[in-house]
């Protein structure tokens, strides 16, 4: 079972855990918004050291604010960056006012 | 997926790297054990060779040509591409739509995923630390270096490929191209609009 969905307000965990890890330093401890869930995928921390990567996990694509991301982007406001986060990685957030 | 050749690149100082030392090791025992043959390991690497940013050009003029086809194509960028024929292989694709309003843009921060299955390898410059950790954070900036200048007004979607679904963009349909075939239209789709560094060419 899914724990967002998408339009929910959600934060990456801010965690430096050794290991493979496919969330980018630049984007923990950010807030941003579900954009869709993806579906149920094996846990790539779990399938580097050769198991099986089970139980799956939700991967939603969450959108991020560039100037959330980056607070001194150069660029418009309305730009954003969209990054794939695994569901262990997200929590709740407030919705950005 | 590593980028194969026939003659492995040598490493700093001559030899192998650490790396290509390690995937001769692992290619030779699955060999060894039978799990793999070399005429299979040679044959995978010609079909990767051979894939190319034709195939994507391909499924953009059908999208603009075909509303059906193209909200299918939103929808399931897999399901919509194997209906036309083209092997997906392991890839989840998800197609971004770029506009008048939005431009859309993908890297791989953490290594070099790219929709290899319908752009074939992707450029060197791609997988550079420049590129990946520039367009994440300044896209218009790097935009500009491939002089593709865009006003405030349009919203810059940076996409970053970081675990299982690859991303390829469908770049807006260039103006004047009303009365233009598919065929046609395919010459315009260059591999750089759908990585989303370009736009599409205008006839």
């Amino acid at each position: 079972m899914a724990r967002f969905a998408a339009g929910d307000a959600v934060a990456v965990r801010r965690a430096h855990p050794p290991g493979h890890l496919r969330t980018p330093y630049y984007i923990r401890g950010k807030a941003g918004v579900v954009e869709r869930l993806l579906g149920e995928f094996a846990n790539p921390e779990e399938l580097a050291f050769g198991r099986d990567g089970l139980p799956l996990r939700p991967l939603y694509r969450v959108r991020f604010a560039q100037r959330e991301v980056w607070p001194d982007y150069a660029g418009a406001g309305a730009d954003t960056v969209d990054v794939e986060i695994y569901e262990h990685w997200l929590e709740p957030a407030r919705k950005a006012g | 997926m590593t980028d194969h050749n026939h003659a492995p690149p040598r490493g700093p100082n001559g030899g192998l790297s650490h790396y290509q030392t390690m995937e001769l090791a692992v290619s030779e025992l699955l060999i060894e054990k039978g799990l793999f043959s070399e005429q299979k390991l040679q044959g995978e690497i010609a079909a990767m060779d051979a894939r190319s940013p034709e195939t994507g050009a391909r499924v953009v003029a059908l999208a603009w040509s075909d509303a059906a086809f193209k909200a299918r194509l939103l929808d399931d960028g897999t399901a919509a591409c194997e209906s036309i024929g083209i092997d997906m292989g392991p890839t989840r694709l998800v197609v971004v739509e770029s506009s008048a309003a939005i431009h859309n843009v993908i890297v791989c921060t953490l290594c070099s995923c790219y929709p290899r299955m319908l752009l074939g390898l992707p450029p060197d410059w791609y997988k550079t630390a420049n590129y990946r950790s520039r367009v994440v954070r300044e896209p218009r900036a790097v935009l500009r270096e491939f002089g593709t200048e865009l006003p405030d007004d349009v919203v810059v979607r940076v996409h970053d490929n970081t675990a299982d679904m690859r991303y390829m963009v469908l770049p807006a349909r260039p103006k004047g191209t009303e009365s233009m075939d598919r065929e046609a239209l395919a010459k315009l789709v260059t591999r750089d609009s759908m990585i989303g560094v370009g736009l599409a060419m205008t006839p």
